[in-house]
């Protein structure tokens, strides 16, 4: 395993209270695969990636758990040393990691020397390289952010976080802003990195068909928890979480027979209230009594679901296919 | 069935700033936002415009609405011109055709409750005010949003992107609308509550009878909401046909690429390389004849002489490419 996340809490103190954004999130990811972390606003998937980067938002703080990379556990210091070395990112929107004011290639050249201890003409030489990986022309590199269109800018960030052959790459939503054709080509461009450089990376995205296209192995969040996890095409084809069940419904999908879209009534649960037991409780078309009790993952093997009644799945999964089993729970109150 | 928005020709060019080369040669640069579409919606149909960003659809949305005026060609609201459109006439207009903005976090004005951002349009539209609770009642009913009196006076920050689109909507449906051009009505929402509002999107135009053209970049997500599609590419439609013909046989080679570059929630998909080249070009100096031709893989001598014209071939069913009529 390049990277193990075990227990992972991470508070964001707010004006009305700690929110417990992530709240007891464990995964792997082994070496050189991909891994999808997915799930919907503020299930925590963007937080649990910058606490690994150690880029957390001010207000936030690391309140218990372990981040273990390559055997060793992080702290500060270490997470510092690490950073862009060996653990790099690429942020939401690619603007934000490049500078308005100098050249793609300056800034390129900059990570280099500072941070590498690169010559010029070493990073000038490896600056061409990084560029002509992801499929950006060298020519280019004298072109201000600006001048790039949204999926060049994109290849600029992913080229920039390479710089240093991290082996851990650390990607949030790389391609949503994106239209679809870039899209693509930006998920090919991380795609040939992972079989040719045997980059580790963790996709944080709420696109199923992303991570189907992208991905081997997926983890799935809900309310700052995992709430099931294991490889793509498993989870994918059998899922046994009903919250991933229920995503799975509301996905739409230019190939499939159905034409209608099963909505999952409610919404997540406010993380700054004290919670307990399956945070999907409310909303579960299958919750029983329980389920207010806490949860830990069942499973044998890679394929782990954190749902109570998992000896059930095969019966829920059918279940779920059939959109009046979640009309129940479907009413629009405004809470 | 009888068309309620008609748009024959119509052409729409936005003057960019000159530079100092564009000046000395007298030069009037524009980008060509829309360039000769043609196209009837009919009377409670449904028609989705997608394509990607700069392909023209959101400025198409804005015609529609007469936001903004045409440069040329001509477009018609139930058989009447929309350019003479005026006084009395223009506010009737207004009152039955509405726009759903694209972001809900940003289409309410912070400031006014909820129940104040509902009742604005009866307000401007000098619906007489004894009406006004019974109405926004009734647009609550129908967007679905239980209890919702009891919300009125919160501010839209106080409510989640699911709600929020609903009001949204609910604004847009208060006047008794006939026809609503809804711009990425759910791009901004989550996947388990974004199912809900297109559900309620098709419900209320079935109920109220409404006619609607939705606006998406999401081939994937107007399957659910429309049976007619039209793509776009650089200010021109190139195909225009049942979104399944669409989906599952596409004509125009851009079409093929917009559909091949989807991805789908099945790990098996295909990943071959998408049959396109390079990028979308300037909208500025799109290249001669097909605007398409320097991206396709069938690009001819022809195509860059005479511009294919979006023509019939199957009932229902238009393609702009030279390959269809060869």
């Amino acid at each position: 395993m390049i990277l193990e996340v075990d227990n992972l809490q991470i508070h964001y103190s707010t004006r009305d209270g700690t929110a417990r954004a992530v709240d007891g999130a464990s995964f792997v990811v082994p070496e050189g695969r991909i891994v999808g972390l997915v799930g919907e606003s503020g299930c925590g998937k963007t937080t649990a990636v910058r606490a690994i980067m150690g880029v957390l938002a001010e207000n936030g703080r690391q309140a218990g758990g372990r981040i273990v990379f390559k055997g060793q556990a992080m702290d500060e210091a270490t997470t510092r040393r690490l950073r862009w070395r060996d653990i790099a990112y690429v942020p939401q929107s690619a603007m934000s990691s490049l500078d308005p004011v100098y050249t793609v290639g300056s800034q390129l050249i900059e990570v280099l020397t500072k941070r590498g201890g690169f010559s010029r003409a070493a990073a000038r030489a490896r600056s061409v390289e990084l560029f002509d990986l992801v499929g950006l022309n060298e020519r280019r590199l004298a072109d201000y952010p600006h001048q790039f269109s949204g999926g060049m800018r994109q290849r600029a960030a992913i080229a920039m976080a390479l710089a240093l052959e991290p082996s851990l790459l650390l990607a949030d939503e790389p391609v949503t802003a994106l239209d679809v054709i870039v899209q693509r080509q930006i998920l090919d461009v991380l795609r040939s990195l992972q079989q040719r450089l045997k980059v580790s990376m963790v996709l944080v995205t709420h696109d199923i068909s992303v991570v189907a296209y992208l991905c081997d192995e997926v983890v799935v969040m809900y309310a700052g928890q995992v709430v099931e996890s294991g490889p793509v095409r498993e989870v994918l084809a059998r899922p046994r979480h009903p919250y991933t069940m229920g995503l799975r419904n509301a996905f739409p999908d230019l190939l499939s027979d159905a034409l209608e879209l099963v909505p999952i009534g409610g919404s997540p649960p406010d993380l700054r209230e004290p919670l307990s037991g399956c945070r999907f409780v409310p909303r579960c078309p299958f919750a029983q009594a329980a389920c207010s009790l806490d949860t830990a993952m069942n499973g044998t093997g890679a394929h782990q679901s954190a749902c109570r009644r998992d000896s059930e799945a095969d019966t829920l999964r059918t279940a779920a296919l059939d959109p009046r089993t979640w009309q129940r729970s479907s009413s629009f109150a405004m809470s | 069935m009888a068309a309620l928005v008609e748009l024959r020709d119509v052409v729409k060019h936005f003057p960019v700033t000159r530079s100092l080369g564009e000046i000395a040669r007298g030069a009037h640069p524009a980008v060509h936002a829309l360039d000769g579409v043609t196209f009837d919606v009919g009377d409670g149909d449904a028609v989705a415009i997608v394509g990607e960003s700069g392909c023209g659809k959101t400025t198409l949305g804005r015609l529609m609405l007469k936001l903004v005026e045409p440069t040329g060609g001509a477009i018609t609201f139930a058989g009447a011109p929309m350019a003479g459109l005026a006084g009395e006439r223009l506010r009737d207009f207004r009152r039955q055709a509405q726009l759903v903005f694209q972001n809900p976090f940003d289409a309410l004005n912070p400031r006014f409750t909820i129940y104040r951002a509902v009742v604005e349009p009866l307000i401007n539209a000098g619906i007489d005010r004894a009406e006004h609770a019974d109405r926004v009642a009734s647009a609550f009913r129908r967007v679905h949003l239980a209890d919702f009196d009891r919300y009125f006076d919160r501010y839209p920050h106080q409510l989640s992107g699911g709600q929020l689109q609903r009001v949204v909507m609910a604004r847009a449906l208060v006047l008794g609308p006939r026809f609503l051009v809804a711009d990425e009505p759910v791009s901004m929402l989550d996947v388990s509550v974004r199912a809900g509002i297109l559900a309620l999107l098709r419900e209320v135009r079935e109920t109220m009878g409404l006619t609607a053209v939705y606006i998406s970049h999401d081939l994937a997500l107007v399957r659910y909401l429309c049976e007619r599609t039209l793509v776009m590419y650089l200010g021109r439609v190139v195909e225009d046909a049942p979104t399944e013909e669409i989906v599952r046989r596409p004509r125009h080679p851009y079409t093929q690429a917009l559909v091949a570059a989807v991805p789908v929630p099945d790990p098996d998909q295909s990943r071959q390389p998408l049959p396109i080249k390079g990028n979308v070009p300037d909208a500025r100096e799109p290249p001669s004849g097909c605007s398409f031709r320097d991206r396709c893989p069938h690009a001819m001598p022809r195509c860059a002489q005479e511009t294919p014209l979006l023509r019939s071939i199957a009932d229902g069913q238009r393609v702009a490419c030279h390959l269809e009529l060869a």
